[in-house]
């Protein structure tokens, strides 16, 4: 359409300011917590999607973490030293499966959460250009990475116990098997769930996010992901 | 009052490193720029008009030389001064718009009235002031992906004037736009300079640009190559369209 009639159009002749400041560059400040916040949790809900991925690579990681915790903690000890080597065996197995979940939680969330803040690279540096502070930028990408790493490890907490819970619960039964979990495990496990979970996703999300802040903002506007 | 002149850049050299060969981008480039003036930096691409543009800009740090910014070298600036220079001196606009994908236009447009601290209200009321000046209040809501090129680098002139800046540096704003939408687009950013007196700097090589400009510095090379007022400028130039 056509919408440009430069002539016809003084929308706002009030807007009179003198052409006065200059040399007056103070010092940018940083935006209260409050307000970084409240701008760290839109941009997650404005792309609720894309989080979403991210968010189910944090917890999927976080689970399969929990689930060998749990059923490493509830191996127990036999009485029946005949038992003995069985035990030992399995054991041993447990240690594996809690060694590669902690691996694939690293890996897996790391990879999630450089992607996720590579790719906006190109923000950062428009950001910048519009006078965000370096610090800033880190300050919303710490939120983003502390509340995404809290929620999706609980949540991954809580599937992985369930199965854990689910397949004790098909082979020792309710009592044994889902009670006798006990509050003790269940938290230890929370513990260190939602603690790996949460550090490890700021961790990778402050690497790319403080890289990109420094660069000039040129370099960052540059890059394609 | 300061001088007149609201950027002035001293022998700026800027060199990139490609390979085993070392590219002089910029080339000792001195120039001065007044208060309220028009300008077109022209060049063929390639000729270091972005890098000029991006050291007047403070987005890039030039090897030596010196860009003044209302006398201020901005070398002595730290980050957070050099960061208030960008949030309320300088408006940007680029030839990929740059906004950001996942806010509406009227966020877009807010954004900058965020990092200067004002409060949302102000901010929102001054978006949508803003985006009625450039004609787009009716597409508040939409989200970049949803306008058309024209529209979007509108809604990135708007976002660039938000907290009234002196200057505004447009990198090729012209580059992804049809020439019909181009032509608008130069109308709107010759309205601002006339209307609010905003001193405005384009890199471009579209010569539609000419025809506005107050003063054409030409680029090659890393070099300037000379500084023509709208006036001297042949005619020629003008039918190329």
């Amino acid at each position: 359409m056509a919408v440009q009639s430069p002539a016809a159009q003084n929308p706002d002749g009030s807007k009179g300011q003198p052409p006065v400041d200059h040399a007056g560059i103070k010092r940018q400040v940083n935006l209260p917590w409050s307000k970084a916040i409240q701008i760290a949790m839109n941009a997650l809900k404005i792309r609720f999607w894309r989080s979403l991925i991210t968010a189910s690579g944090i917890f999927l990681s976080v689970a399969f973490l929990c689930y060998s915790f749990t059923n490493l903690f509830l191996q127990q000890r036999p009485a029946d030293p005949e038992l003995l080597a069985a035990y030992v065996h399995e054991r041993d197995s447990q240690i594996w499966l809690v060694v590669m979940a902690s691996l694939v939680c690293l890996v897996g969330i790391m990879n999630a959460m450089l992607m996720s803040v590579s790719e906006r690279f190109r923000e950062i540096g428009t950001m910048k250009c519009l006078g965000a502070l370096d610090s800033l930028v880190v300050r919303l990408f710490m939120i983003e990475a502390l509340f995404m790493g809290i929620v999706s490890s609980s949540v991954g907490w809580l599937i992985g116990l369930v199965v854990a819970a689910c397949a004790r619960w098909s082979t020792l039964g309710w009592q044994d098997g889902v009670i006798g979990i006990g509050g003790k495990v269940v938290g230890e496990v929370f513990v260190i769930s939602v603690g790996s979970g949460a550090l490890i996703t700021c961790i990778a999300a402050l690497l790319p996010a403080v890289r990109a802040s420094q660069l000039p903002p040129a370099a960052a506007l540059r890059t394609d992901v | 009052m300061a001088t007149e002149y609201i950027v002035r850049t001293k022998d700026l050299v800027k060199t990139f490193r490609l390979g085993d060969e070392t590219l002089r981008a910029l080339d000792g480039v001195s120039v001065d720029i007044k208060r309220g003036e028009y300008i077109s930096i022209m060049g063929p691409s390639g000729s270091g008009k972005s890098t000029l543009f991006n050291a007047i800009g403070g987005l890039d740090r030039p090897d030596s030389g010196s860009v003044f910014i209302n006398d201020v070298d901005m070398a002595q600036l730290d980050a957070g001064e050099l960061a208030y220079l960008r949030c309320h001196t300088i408006g940007y606009i680029f030839q990929t718009f740059n906004l950001i994908p996942v806010m509406t236009a009227l966020e877009n447009v807010t954004l900058p009235t965020i990092f200067a601290g004002q409060p949302t209200d102000d901010g929102i009321a001054r978006g949508m002031e803003l985006l009625k000046i450039v004609q787009l209040d009716h597409r508040m809501h939409h989200k970049p992906s949803e306008l058309s090129g024209g529209q979007q680098q509108r809604v990135a002139i708007a976002r660039a004037l938000a907290n009234n800046p002196k200057i505004v540096l447009a990198d090729e704003p012209t580059g992804n736009l049809d020439s019909r939408t181009g032509e608008e687009i130069i109308a709107l950013l010759r309205r601002l300079n006339k209307e609010q007196g905003v001193t405005i700097i384009t890199a471009t090589h579209d010569y539609k640009m000419v025809d506005v400009s107050d003063r054409v510095i030409w680029i090659r090379d890393g070099k300037v190559e000379k500084i023509q007022n709208r006036e001297d400028i042949q005619i020629d130039t003008g039918s190329m369209h």
